[in-house]
């Protein structure tokens, strides 16, 4: 081979085929391992801590409190997603078709009351990006979130339930939101933090 | 460039003939190499490898039941003030307030002084509604790092704010 070659005189050529094989093993790699979250509608920057422990792939419920209060409420897998908007639609006497749990299932964080979900749910997604979320009801009167832990926790019974907290958030709002786990007799639950950055 | 010369060429054929030339099925690999390439690079810049940390914490289960008695002189308690001061006191009956901050001067030789001056130390934190989410993550975060084996996070009392108002500080 290398004679003929030789005598056209023409670009050397290179076998790229091992090259590209390992290529095509990182591209696997890295599509395998991404998991796309969508971004939190609310940006939460986290207090830092020294805790080393890493937060569980799955079944996390994650209830986010962002820098002027509001409350965000997120869950993963799609299936009870789902399945949890319906029975909070029972609750709360609002009937959600197909689509709408099919949008719900595909939503990050949200923080939109019970009372204008179904609305929210209809809009396409640029639409909803407009929309400023208000925050879920935790007040003592009105506390959607109490529901909405409740009967995620009925959905899927090895969820464990994360804070997720700006750092400049005021302190009565994450203790309402404590009181109302602590009222649904969840007395475990994680703080999300950062790495501690080395000083 | 990215090819693959197939049928091997000059095989069998020794007698040399120039005319011979194959018609030989290259296949350009370049636009696949390209793909391939920029989807590594996407999937490169998008994953993210690194989880958030966690802190566990578990509150006392809330019931009826009588708390358990303790020795006021074992009780330190930390009141998360404005501004990330922190207020604290050692027992319950007239205790004098004194303020330090979050700095390693700070809590943090407070704990370890108190910590060998009292073997049974509790600690109660009570935050002030001024007080930052920041404070309350900060000083659990104190406590695993001083080992603070007893500690509970427990409301503020009307008594903790008017001694604060008092002394002034």
């Amino acid at each position: 081979m290398a004679k003929v070659r030789g005598h056209r005189g023409g670009s050397p050529t290179i076998d790229m085929t091992p090259m590209v094989d390992l290529a095509f093993l990182l591209v696997t790699f890295f599509m395998l391992t991404t998991k796309f979250n969508e971004p939190d509608p609310i940006a939460i920057d986290t207090p830092t801590s020294v805790s080393t422990i890493k937060i569980p792939d799955k079944d996390v419920l994650t209830i986010s409190i962002s820098k002027d209060g509001r409350v965000l409420f997120n869950m993963d897998g799609q299936y009870n997603r789902a399945e949890l908007l319906n029975k909070m639609g029972t609750i709360y006497n609002v009937q959600f078709d197909k689509r709408e749990a099919h949008s719900f299932a595909l939503l990050s964080s949200m923080g939109i009351p019970m009372g204008s979900l179904k609305q929210y749910l209809d809009m396409d997604v640029d639409e909803r990006k407009l929309v400023s979320q208000p925050g879920i009801p935790t007040d003592s009167l009105h506390n959607e979130l109490a529901d909405w832990i409740l009967q995620a926790r009925l959905t899927n019974r090895r969820l464990r339930i994360a804070i997720k907290g700006d750092r400049d958030s005021n302190y009565p709002v994450v203790k309402r939101v404590i009181k109302t786990l602590i009222d649904k007799k969840v007395n475990r639950f994680n703080l999300i933090t950062n790495m501690e950055k080395a000083s | 460039m990215a090819e693959i010369s197939q049928g091997g060429g000059d095989g069998g054929k020794k007698g040399g003939k120039i005319r011979s030339k194959k018609t030989s099925t290259r296949i350009d690999m370049t636009p696949m190499v390209d793909l391939a390439f920029l989807l590594l690079t996407f999937f490169v810049m998008t994953t993210t490898l690194q989880k958030p940390e966690t802190m566990e914490i578990t509150m006392p289960e809330k019931d009826d039941k009588e708390p358990p008695k303790v020795n006021e002189r074992h009780v330190l308690t930390l009141i998360m003030g404005p501004s990330d001061k922190i207020y604290w006191y050692i027992g319950i009956t007239d205790p004098e307030v004194k303020v330090t901050n979050f700095s390693k001067e700070g809590i943090r030789k407070l704990l370890l002084t108190k910590k060998v001056e009292i073997p049974k130390l509790i600690v109660l934190i009570k935050s002030m509604d001024e007080s930052r989410y920041k404070n309350m993550v900060d000083i659990l975060d104190e406590m695993n790092i001083n080992s603070v084996q007893r500690y509970a996070i427990v409301d503020i009392t009307k008594t903790d704010k008017d001694l604060i108002k008092e002394s002034r500080l």
